[in-house]
């Protein structure tokens, strides 16, 4: 190619770099089934592993007994948690500093606990294997409701604990209790609902749910005796992560392990833990000597490993009765499950639940975490949100909201006139965050201008004068939102996983011929890193994204990573490729100002090349420079292009988005209907706009099922309820409502791209939108609160307490 | 158990296997003829995820034993595009039109949305959205792959289309 003659837009769109609408790299392998999940692997000899469960949600147990089905043709070994004390990992450490049985070691906490782990030859024989097991129980008596956890006389569920009186956040008071996490002035904070004029105080609870990505998790253990070593493939959403907790549980040498995540389909939260399966299919393998793979089905996925939310918020807001925030007070009781195996960065027990204070300027706030034991599946993952932030944001959206209908002002003039202000950042919060950047008021306004605000609250009014007449049996709900979230975990200063600093990483190497591979340690699980990852280093240096090779996953090539969840691949791992490609372009010009004969001062970066200022004819391409890299380099100079990065990022990224969802409720069926969802984000500095889109889509659709209907549900025995797709709710294509997308663009002033990542915005947005949609609709007919989720049945007892149905 | 010699035409030729009475067909797609482009998300017959084309009709493969395909015509996401590689056009469209993300449910919605198009080549959104109810994505929100299917379908029928993303 001659370089002369292409246009510098023609040079630019070679690139697709940063903001170029780019299509896929992995849809050429997705959309002809030729990804490769886990458990399309099939290795020589390989076994299946498949759990036996407990039917009981608290009891002990008495004696297993495998003898049975240990004699089905084809089962092979049968584990249970005394197999496992053999190389004692009966009980694994949690993320959260608890510990968890791996396999039920004297009791079982919840239903569907792992009890037993057969081994076979088929799928169909260790399923036969699991009919046989038997395990003895003795019932215990059952908690589920979390506000029952800490009475006194409260059934001890973690009798592991006796006598423990300080957890890993400090100290319990109560034999159910894990932890208290208080941020804030409280004294201050209680002066100002002492001074008050107006106060809100509601109990807003965000019931329990799951992530339930469409792949369930999985893994394929294989450990080679002669060589020592052990290959874990697995649908990990922080695959270095998992290596090192292997080594560290298992005892064998990190670099003996090769931890591989493949395609994962989906992860969403639900793949970042270290589960039971996982460490007995590890287990099994260096028992028999053989591969084992293990598959969880979509009932165990939906009732075992790691559900989301199931906080508890008692939100109070003091305000002046001109509606200015005073002060911010909120209690949370978190329901943890059986064992703590939250997934958040080790010092953060509640996550980033301090962001609670949301967008608004609150001089004052106080917040309170207590952490509870129940009979309930372990975890408290971040479902599509960063850590609990969701949840945060859910509280002060419902409680801004509550306060306008008590102030009677419209909830969206309330927000406006709370809003931290954009001269106002970098802004430190009355919770101890530093808000990167800003600019709410543009961003809401611009909201209220694409759907006509002002003309849906006067068609509003009209409705409800209909309906009080009688002519309609409609009601009609406007849902306004604005989220700030907390996203790119983070600077070393405050976030570790088990020790380990949550910096990201990236690798490049530019090849002779001017084409690359890029290696980074966060691992996509439907995201498009291979497109975006690419578009970024493309114009950093000038390559054509298409040269280039991005892969993830394989902890044997990819530099050390903390993985993809709570958005922090772009804020994190998005600067560490940045990083590495600036190192790369500060050789490159070395090398040619070395071949143009200048001072590298006198060079200038024009898209794809080097060029002498000035006199843009005199140049050296990124492929010229690579070859001579590689070639003869200048003298002095070490050959090869490539570059390590690993970036602690200095703060968190705040991105930020108006979401105004329009519903009508027909109170006679409690049926919704959305009738209008527009949606703008600020993410910062745009990567790929479609796929941006696709997140925003995809992330409004979970927070349309979350807050619509999605429930892990248990009864009083602790029987989970709805375990299946039959009974938990996802929205399929009739369902799911239109979305309408919009955008503002504030940079992050310091990541070195701005951008600020996208992929939870819309989970963390949507759910109060959506939630807030229904409250407006019938706040008028006397109602402050309904809780979540909002499905028709709900809506229906609703209406019918307000006396409203027909 | 006792197995039973299977045999059926899948993206064309003929292929047979052995395989339990009990051994569900979307099992042996994967296990036995190594077909692995049709997942498995439930096993319920609710996701969709392993939607394949049997005997003129979308079928969930987890839903059949595959003794009961015997002899029957089946097409799975490996039969879409054509020998020499070149994509069908409904490959093309997901791909133009971000119709997927983690592509785990992408063979099957394909799979549905190729039966769909047989039987209504010119389908309104409504008809779309009806017609992949079946078929659940927990990652794209269904939007872009509604529009994939309309531009499938419109580029089938020789018209154009816009893009994806504003
Ligand atoms: S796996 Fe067949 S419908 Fe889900
Ligand atoms: S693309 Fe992930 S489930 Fe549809």
């Amino acid at each position: 190619m001659n370089d002369m003659t292409p246009t510098r837009e023609a040079r630019e769109a070679r690139l697709e770099g940063m903001g170029c609408k780019r299509k896929r790299v992995e849809d050429v392998r997705f959309t002809q089934g030729r990804g490769t999940y886990v458990d399309d692997i099939k290795l020589p000899a390989m076994l299946y592993g498949d759990m036996v469960r407990s039917s009981y949600a608290h009891a002990r147990i008495r004696k297993i007994d495998t003898s049975k089905a240990e004699k089905v043709p084809g089962v092979v070994a049968v584990i249970t948690a005394e197999t496992l004390k053999t190389v004692n990992l009966a009980w694994m450490p949690t993320l959260a500093g608890d510990v968890q049985m791996v396999l039920a070691d004297g009791k079982v906490l919840f239903q569907n606990q792992e009890i037993a782990f057969v081994v076979a030859t088929s799928l169909q024989a260790a399923a036969d294997g699991v009919e046989l097991v038997e395990a003895d129980y003795e019932e215990l008596p059952v908690i589920v409701d979390p506000f029952k956890a800490m009475a006194a006389d409260a059934p001890v569920l973690r009798e592991d604990l006796a006598g423990k009186t300080e957890g890993a956040h400090g100290k319990r008071d109560h034999h159910n209790h894990i932890f208290k996490w208080q941020v804030g002035d409280k004294s201050l904070t209680d002066e100002a609902f002492n001074r008050a004029e107006v106060k809100i105080d509601e109990l807003l609870s965000y019931h329990r749910t799951h992530p339930s990505p469409l792949e369930t998790c999985q893994c394929l253990a294989s450990f080679d005796k002669i060589k020592g070593e052990l290959t874990l493939w697995g649908t990990f959403q922080a695959p270095h992560v998992i290596r090192t907790v292997v080594s560290l549980i298992s005892k064998l040498p990190e670099h003996k392990i090769h931890v591989i995540a493949p395609d994962v389909g989906g992860g969403f939260g639900n793949k970042v833990g270290a589960y039971a399966g996982y460490v007995c299919a590890v287990v099994a393998s260096i028992v028999t000597g053989r591969p084992v793979k293990w598959v969880e089905d979509r009932m165990e996925n939906l009732s075992t490993t790691s559900f989301a939310r199931d906080y508890h918020m008692r939100t109070e807001i003091a305000a002046t009765r001109d509606g200015k925030v005073t002060g911010l007070r909120v209690h949370i009781l978190a329901d943890h499950g059986a064992f703590d195996a939250c997934a958040d960065p080790s010092k953060w027990p509640a996550g980033f639940s301090n962001i609670i204070t949301g967008s608004y300027d609150f001089p004052v706030a106080h917040l309170c975490v207590d952490g509870v034991y129940t009979n309930k599946a372990p975890g408290g993952v971040a479902y599509r949100c960063s850590f609990r932030v969701t949840e945060a944001a859910y509280a002060i959206e419902r409680g801004m909201d509550i306060l306008a209908q008590k102030l009677g002002m419209d909830p969206a003039e309330l927000r406006l006139k709370n809003f931290i202000r954009r001269e106002q950042f970098p802004y430190q919060s009355a919770l101890g965050w530093e808000y990167d950047s800003g600019d709410y008021a543009t961003a809401l306004n611009k909201a209220m201008a694409a759907v006509d605000y002002a003309g849906l609250r006067a068609e509003q009014k009209t409705r409800r004068e209909a309906f009080k007449r009688g002519e309609t049996r409609s009601i009609m709900g406007i849902g306004v939102c604005f989220f700030t979230e907390i996203v790119g975990a983070g600077p070393s200063k405050n976030c570790d996983i088990l020790g380990l600093a949550m910096f990201d990483s990236c690798e490049i190497r530019i090849h002779p011929t001017g084409s690359a591979i890029a290696r980074v340690g966060t691992k996509s699980t439907g995201q498009g890193h291979e497109t975006t990852w690419a578009q970024i280093i493309a114009s950093e240096i000038g390559i054509a994204a298409s040269d280039i090779m991005v892969e993830e996953g394989n902890t044997d090539t990819a530099p050390y990573g903390l993985g993809t969840y709570g958005s922090r691949s772009t804020p994190v791992a998005g600067a560490a490729i940045a990083m590495a490609a600036r190192k790369i372009r500060a050789k490159a010009q070395m090398i040619a100002a070395w071949l143009l004969e200048v001072h590298e001062d006198d060079l200038t970066f024009d898209i794809d090349r080097f060029q002498v200022k000035g006199v843009p004819e005199r140049f050296k391409t990124m492929t010229d420079i690579a070859w001579v890299a590689y070639h003869a380099p200048p003298p002095g100079m070490e050959p090869g292009l490539e570059a390590v990065s690993y970036y602690d990022p200095p703060n968190m990224t705040y991105p930020f988005g108006a979401y105004i969802c329009v519903m009508d409720i027909d109170v006679d069926t409690g049926v919704a209907k959305t009738r209008r969802f527009y949606a703008l984000d600020d993410c910062g500095t745009r990567i790929n706009p479609m796929i941006i889109e696709g997140q925003v889509h995809g992330g409004l659709t979970e927070a349309f099922a979350i807050s619509m209907g999605q429930e892990i549900r248990y009864d009083d025995m602790g029987n989970v309820m709805g375990a299946s797709f039959m009974d938990f709710f996802l929205p399929t294509a009739v369902e799911t409502p239109h979305w309408e997308t919009g955008h503002t663009v504030t940079p992050s002033p310091h990541h070195p791209i701005g951008a600020k990542g996208v992929g939870e915005s819309p989970n963390v947005g949507g759910v109060p939108a959506f939630s807030n949609a229904v409250n407006d609709a019938f706040s008028f007919l006397g109602s402050t609160h309904i809780q979540m989720p909002h499905d028709a049945w709900r809506l229906w007892k609703a209406a019918e307490k307000l006396g409203v149905t027909g | 158990m006792a197995k039973i010699n299977v045999t059926m035409t899948v993206n064309g030729e003929e292929v047979s296997g052995l395989a339990e009475p009990r051994t569900l067909l979307v099992h042996f797609i994967r296990e036995t003829l190594n077909l692995t482009g049709t997942h498995i998300g439930c096993e319920t017959s609710h996701c969709g995820a392993c939607t394949i084309d049997l005997d003129g009709v979308s079928v969930k493969s987890c839903t059949r034993f595959a003794v009961q395909a015997e002899g029957a015509q089946i097409r799975t996401i490996e039969g879409m595009a054509e020998a020499n590689g070149t994509l069908h056009q409904l490959q093309e469209s997901f791909r133009q039109m971000h119709g997927l993300q983690c592509g785990y449910c992408t063979p099957g919605m394909i799979l549905r949305a190729w039966r769909l198009l047989q039987e209504n080549p010119h389908p309104s959104e409504d008809d779309i959205r009806q017609g992949i109810a079946g078929n659940l994505c927990r990652c794209t929100g269904y939007q872009n792959i509604v529009k994939a299917i309309q531009h499938a379908a419109a580029t089938l029928n020789g018209e154009t289309i816009a893009e994806a993303a504003q």
